[in-house]
């Protein structure tokens, strides 16, 4: 089981010590790191397996969101089949 | 690894262009809760609702949470109650309390099946149903009813038709201290589908299952901002462009009623494919047909936008779903989407020309607000029109006007939340009372010789 996560704003240091943290200490495995500029915009896409989540998933994801609260930017964590089913036939 | 471009469309969809899934509804068969008693059919009614759906608001505020998509509405829908209450007779406002209490106890926003079909005649339990629903409608608040009155196979009861006029009029003014909002949650079908997630018009069919996941989707917003990419498409490439993003919303929709599904134990039944709209910002229907090339929604064309967006949307949704079903098209409620308010603020949009787009779209005359002073007979001519519009061209139409009970023309009634609000639209002032009066049925239409 796999999610996505997902950070958009604008760049500073840091942000992906941070998630990578919180993962970390959730034991999600991070499986891939791509970071992007679209539109003008910071994107980071993180997949992390959480399979063997140590905390519930809504707990791991309350976490990842705060840190985009605390730092002005926009962090979601969503499981990765919405995005199986919205974009591959 | 995903693709980057994919996850960041997702994520707009959601959060820019108000992409959400409507509603799951759990549609719940009572035929066995029939009973010759109707306290202990109320019992009854109580205890499987409660039973079957307990988990329901849970399971999706959880199913939210993982997916990230924002699921706005749990839903039940039951058997039309009219056939359980022909076993037990009595105030037919029992049941719909029942009804009440279960929602409130399970904690769904919506429930809906307070309904008779009487397409062909009235069998015992619906005609003392439908003249409770004015009382059952002002005396509940998440309790919906619908009335079918019509059908390709059946033709127009217009018994039923005349009725009716009374019963939506007798509904507003039972709720005239809170905007008439019984009215708003009363429909009059004609070929009523019976899998359909969405209110005020969802019952859970005698042929379905006894339990079953439904699942509206939404999306207006995201089309609209589809469209705005392409300023230059011809129309072919338009309706391309729509079909993708029907896909896209669609096959959300299937994996949330999937997933919910799984989790409850129960069936899965269909997606319902309708682009809802919403009164908030970007989430309109009559803002797509405006970005077609339309000044407002109302104008000359508007028929032909809304037919070819109503046509692409099914043929995008289809594919992406292995069930879908319910109403399925473009809604065309004026109340709840800010662009059909503007332009029926503006003079733009009538009721005659909802009317035309009622034969194009998925549902019918929805959510119009009518002056107060206008008479029964008139609603009642109103519903005949539209069930003929229906029955004709074998397609569901309905009809969920709120007459403004003390307003007039100018006014206007505010709803709140999904049902947003809306001017008093003129009706036409000459009378039908002569036709409405007659009675009787109007035949069921030849299906060949189609011109």
């Amino acid at each position: 089981m796999k999610a996505v996560i997902t950070v958009i704003g604008k760049d500073m240091v840091g942000i992906l010590a941070r998630v990578s943290g919180v993962c970390a200490q959730a034991n999600a495995n991070v499986i891939e790191v791509t970071q992007s500029v679209m539109q003008d915009l910071f994107a980071m896409i993180m997949l992390v397996d959480i399979s063997s989540l140590s905390v519930d998933f809504d707990q791991f994801a309350t976490q990842v969101e705060a840190i985009g609260t605390e730092l002005s930017l926009s962090a979601h964590v969503m499981h990765e089949d919405i995005f199986n089913s919205m974009h591959r036939i | 690894m995903l693709d980057t471009r994919d996850i960041l469309e997702t994520i707009t969809m959601i959060q820019d262009e108000c992409l959400d899934v409507r509603t799951i509804t759990m549609g719940i068969s009572l035929l066995d809760c029939a009973d010759s008693d109707i306290d202990r059919c109320c019992d009854k009614v109580y205890d499987k609702i409660t039973r079957y759906a307990k988990d329901l608001v849970h399971t999706g505020e959880e199913i939210s949470r993982q997916y990230g998509i924002p699921i706005i509405n749990k839903r039940i829908s039951v058997t039309p109650i009219a056939m359980i209450h022909a076993s037990c007779g009595g105030d037919p406002v029992k049941l719909a309390l029942t009804l009440q209490r279960a929602a409130d106890a399970v904690g769904v926003n919506f429930i809906g099946g307070y309904s008779a079909l009487v397409q062909k005649g009235f069998a015992p339990g619906d005609l003392s149903l439908i003249r409770s629903i004015p009382e059952a409608l002002a005396r509940t608040s998440n309790v919906c009813s619908s009335v079918n009155v019509g059908s390709t196979k059946a033709g127009i009861n217009m018994d039923a038709v005349a009725m009716m006029g009374k019963v939506v009029r007798e509904t507003a003014q039972l709720t005239a201290d809170n905007d008439c909002i019984g009215a708003a949650k009363l429909v009059v079908f004609c070929n009523a589908p019976e899998d359909n997630p969405f209110m005020a018009g969802a019952f859970h069919g005698v042929g379905e299952a006894d339990c079953v996941i439904n699942v509206g989707v939404s999306g207006p917003g995201v089309v609209r901002a589809a469209l705005a990419k392409c300023p230059d498409c011809s129309i072919s490439e338009i309706a391309d462009v729509i079909k993708r993003t029907a896909f896209k919303i669609t096959r959300m929709g299937q994996l949330v009623g999937t997933e919910a599904s799984r989790r409850l134990g129960v069936p899965f039944g269909i997606v319902d494919l309708s682009l809802a709209p919403t009164p908030a910002i970007g989430d309109s229907v009559a803002h797509i047909l405006e970005e077609m090339g339309l000044e407002s929604c109302g104008a000359c064309g508007t028929t032909a936008c809304l037919a070819l967006l109503n046509d692409a949307v099914k043929k995008g949704g289809v594919m992406a779903s292995s069930r879908v079903g319910g109403l399925s098209g473009a809604f065309i409620p004026v109340s709840e989407d800010a662009g059909m308010i503007a332009a029926a603020e503006c003079g733009a949009l009538s009721i005659e020309k909802l009317e035309a787009m009622t034969a194009v779209c998925s549902v019918g005359l929805d959510m119009i607000v009518i002056p107060g002073e206008i008479p029964a007979e008139v609603i009642s001519a109103i519903i005949a029109d539209e069930a003929a519009i229906g029955m004709v061209n074998s397609k569901t139409t309905a009809v969920r006007v709120i007459p403004a009970i003390g307003k007039k023309e100018g006014e206007s009634l505010s709803f709140g939340g999904l049902l947003g609000y809306a001017p008093v639209m003129k009706v036409s002032g000459y009378s039908p009372a002569k036709f409405i009066s007659r009675g009787g049925q109007i035949p069921a239409p030849m299906q060949s010789l189609k011109n």
